[in-house]
């Protein structure tokens, strides 16, 4: 016990000297949170609308005027030919092309049927299926309401109507932002927490102060325990820090109980924590760590299911992010935080984060030797 | 000459000895191709639904029928009644419930009208939106049916054209961003971090009391990170080539002519960085949060630009990323020639002339 406690002083002395390595742990966390759920706003608006008007009837400025009025939309040019439009496609000054034809309106009525092209940059296929759906959607409401003004509703005869009603639960307002804080959250304890935690056992191998730690009676455990330790308090205070920060700039709050968010995080930072050391255990320069801990984060992230759903994923990648401990976390902090779920809701995911820990802490001790 | 040639030599020596980085530097944008080629999809599919059925009748029976066929759904077979729906959600497995009254089809039959509840879990807004947009569109289709003998005046038909990329892949948007990506984290992050180590381990000392000039010590450290750079840029086009099946479709040439200036803005980036920071964890930090960060964010490949709020879109222009971001997207998947993206270039090639400049200046000879 005494070993380890003149271990935690060392440890915490070695951060704390380094100013510039505190005041980073603590504002990096602040600023994050502050710039990133701003950028991550996924909504679909703004899609930039060009339109090619030969038509030049009342109809096409009423369909325009609608398209415009949704919202969706903000109408950047009206061209004179389908080229010139395709140009501004090119240029990115425009998302969508309508071509409206000519004699548009006439045709419509003379021969009941007339077809608008729609061209899509669908370079970004999200908002290119979003945005065609939602002109698609307005077209046809457009086309209903023309309908209703040309044909007398019969009172007699109405097709049957199933009304759908629709409610959203937990983010009413489909407020983006609440969506992506907490799990941004989560990749930021997990990031400060792994490359720290890689960087310093190799940081000591590099300056060669790991060798008097080596002819010390330290034993292994007790060196990997006073390593872990500080960073794992260090943890702690960044997702207070972050929390507290996301409940300041963005308003959210956990609607669940915070202490089981903070259950969670005490089993899952030893988890991370456990292979930042196994990275450094196996690297023996700070730049290898850093390379291999970022390749892992990256891969952590990207299949963490933060930006896209793990459902969608074909089952081989589903398997990979089933062993992914960011995912886990990713998912218990939304559903603490906007779904209020309880303890008994997330003990699966407690276990998941302890199996991690456990592996990766017993595999790091394993694998640091004293001797080299 | 013969001294450059050398001391290149010797930097090569350092990268390559260290197969661990090495590894890393090739595999990265190899499993960053496969991941965003193959995992990542944008695309809402085999979602949980639960379905609470009080009707239990033919009606009720069709539509949940014409669910389950979809592929954008997995049913919860169950007799489940609304209570369950918030403790499925609170588990986080289900994402969507649809909720039949009694007498649903009788209602609709006799009345002409009846409802369907949809209840979504909306802490994913996109998805709520597009589940409630795909069970809409199901329940519309079963309408239509219904009054399918009908027939409907006005016709107003749509035809949507998808350009550049008709199956809506997730690569097309990627591809050019991890491209920058790496290109950043070669650069950035390994340049400065060498330099930096050099001086944290103190052989900078020994360099720069050498004959040699210290412009020429800079030097022989960036080429080599050039020419690995450009090895990952071709590997990166390859993989993208025969793998995702997206082919360069403007100039090959011109594509790696921008991507050495953009190589060479990053390296005088990471240059820079190695001139402020004494100590690599430090370099690491500044080029990991200052760059790497930044680069993600604000080329325009995972975050939306045009949603941000102001003051960031104004931030996105001092980000070299995204006119190389820009510059790759319109060479490679629109295939626009240079009069395309002369302007980006342009911004470029100042902004790679401006950080030369000041790095040059704060090189100091002497350490402290």
């Amino acid at each position: 016990m005494r070993t380890i406690r003149f271990l935690l002083e060392k440890e915490f002395r070695q951060i704390f000297r380094n100013k510039t390595l505190v005041a980073m742990i603590l504002m990096v966390p602040i600023v994050q949170l502050l710039i990133l759920p701003l950028a991550a706003d996924y909504e679909v608006k703004n899609i930039n609308l060009s339109v090619v008007d030969y038509d030049r009837s009342g109809y096409s400025a009423d369909l325009v005027k609608k398209i415009t009025a949704s919202g969706y939309f903000r109408l950047t040019s009206f061209n004179a030919g389908f080229k010139k439009a395709l140009h501004d496609i090119e240029a990115d000054e425009a998302d969508v092309v309508l071509e409206i034809p000519e004699d548009f309106e006439r045709n419509l009525i003379r021969q009941n049927q007339q077809s608008l092209f729609i061209a899509v940059n669908a370079i970004n296929g999200v908002k290119a299926n979003l945005g065609g759906a939602y002109l698609g959607m307005i077209i046809r409401e457009f086309n209903h309401e023309l309908r209703i003004s040309w044909t007398q509703p019969s009172r007699t005869n109405t097709a049957p109507v199933i009304e759908i009603v629709s409610s959203n639960w937990f983010n009413p307002f489909m407020n983006y932002r609440l969506f992506m804080v907490p799990g941004i959250l989560a990749i930021l304890v997990t990031m400060i927490g792994g490359y720290l935690s890689a960087l310093n056992i190799v940081k000591e191998k590099e300056i060669g102060t790991i060798e008097q730690i080596n002819v010390t009676p330290i034993r292994k455990h007790h060196f990997i325990l006073g390593k872990l330790i500080p960073f794992w308090v260090l943890g702690i205070a960044v997702f207070t820090i972050g929390l507290v920060a996301a409940w300041l700039i963005h308003g959210v709050t956990p609607v669940g109980n915070i202490a089981v968010l903070y259950t969670f995080l005490v089993v899952y930072l030893f988890a991370v924590l456990g292979f930042g050391l196994l990275i450094s255990t196996y690297t023996e320069t700070q730049q290898q760590a850093m390379f291999i801990s970022f390749f892992f984060v990256m891969i952590f992230i990207l299949m963490g299911g933060l930006f896209t759903t793990i459902d969608s994923m074909p089952p081989w990648a589903q398997v990979i992010s089933r062993m992914n401990p960011v995912s886990y976390f990713i998912e218990v902090m939304r559903m603490v935080v906007l779904k209020g779920s309880g303890m008994t809701d997330v003990l699966p995911h407690i276990g998941m984060a302890a199996g991690f820990a456990i592996v990766f802490n017993g595999w790091a001790i394993y694998n640091y030797k004293k001797t080299s | 000459m013969k001294q450059l040639v050398t001391f290149i030599r010797k930097e090569f020596a350092h990268v390559l000895r260290d197969r661990k980085t090495l590894l890393i530097l090739f595999g990265l944008p190899i499993v960053q191709i496969v991941i965003f080629g193959f995992a990542l999809t944008n695309e809402v599919k085999n979602s949980k639904i639960i379905i609470v059925d009080y009707a239990r009748d033919a009606a009720s029976r069709q539509i949940i029928d014409k669910i389950e066929a979809s592929k954008y759904f997995e049913l919860e077979r169950a007799n489940l009644t609304h209570r369950d729906i918030e403790t499925h959600f609170k588990k986080g497995k289900t994402k969507v419930a649809i909720v039949f009254p009694a007498n649903f089809n009788s209602d609709l039959m006799h009345f002409n009208k009846t409802q369907i509840q949809v209840l979504a879990d909306a802490s994913d807004p996109n998805i709520a939106n597009t589940l409630t947009n795909y069970l809409s569109s199901i329940v519309m289709d079963y309408q239509t049916e219904l009054t399918q003998q009908r027939d409907t005046p006005l016709q107003i038909d749509t035809e949507i054209r998808m350009l550049y990329n008709p199956q809506l892949k997730g690569a097309h948007n990627f591809v050019p961003g991890v491209m920058a990506l790496v290109l950043m984290l070669v650069c950035v992050m390994m340049t400065s971090i060498s330099i930096v180590r050099e001086k944290e381990l103190g052989t900078m000392e020994i360099l720069l009391v050498s004959p040699f000039k210290p412009m020429m010590v800079i030097l022989s450290k960036a080429i080599p990170y050039l020419i690995l750079s450009l090895v990952n840029v071709t590997s990166i086009l390859l993989l993208s080539v025969f793998l995702l099946d997206l082919p360069v479709k403007g100039s090959i040439s011109l594509l790696f002519a921008e991507s050495t200036l953009f190589i060479i803005t990053s390296l005088a980036l990471g240059l820079l960085i190695s001139v402020k920071a004494q100590t690599q964890q430090t370099a690491m930090l500044i080029s990991m949060m200052g760059m790497l960060l930044p680069t993600l964010l604000f080329s325009g490949f995972m975050f939306p630009i045009e949603n941000m709020p102001r003051v960031l879109q104004y931030i996105s222009h001092i980000v070299p990323a995204k006119w190389y971001y820009i510059i790759v997207k319109s060479i490679m998947i629109k295939g626009l020639d240079f009069s395309a993206v002369w302007k980006e270039t342009a911004i470029l090639l100042a902004m790679t002339f401006a950080l030369l400049v000041i790095s040059i200046k704060n090189f100091k000879i002497r350490l402290a």
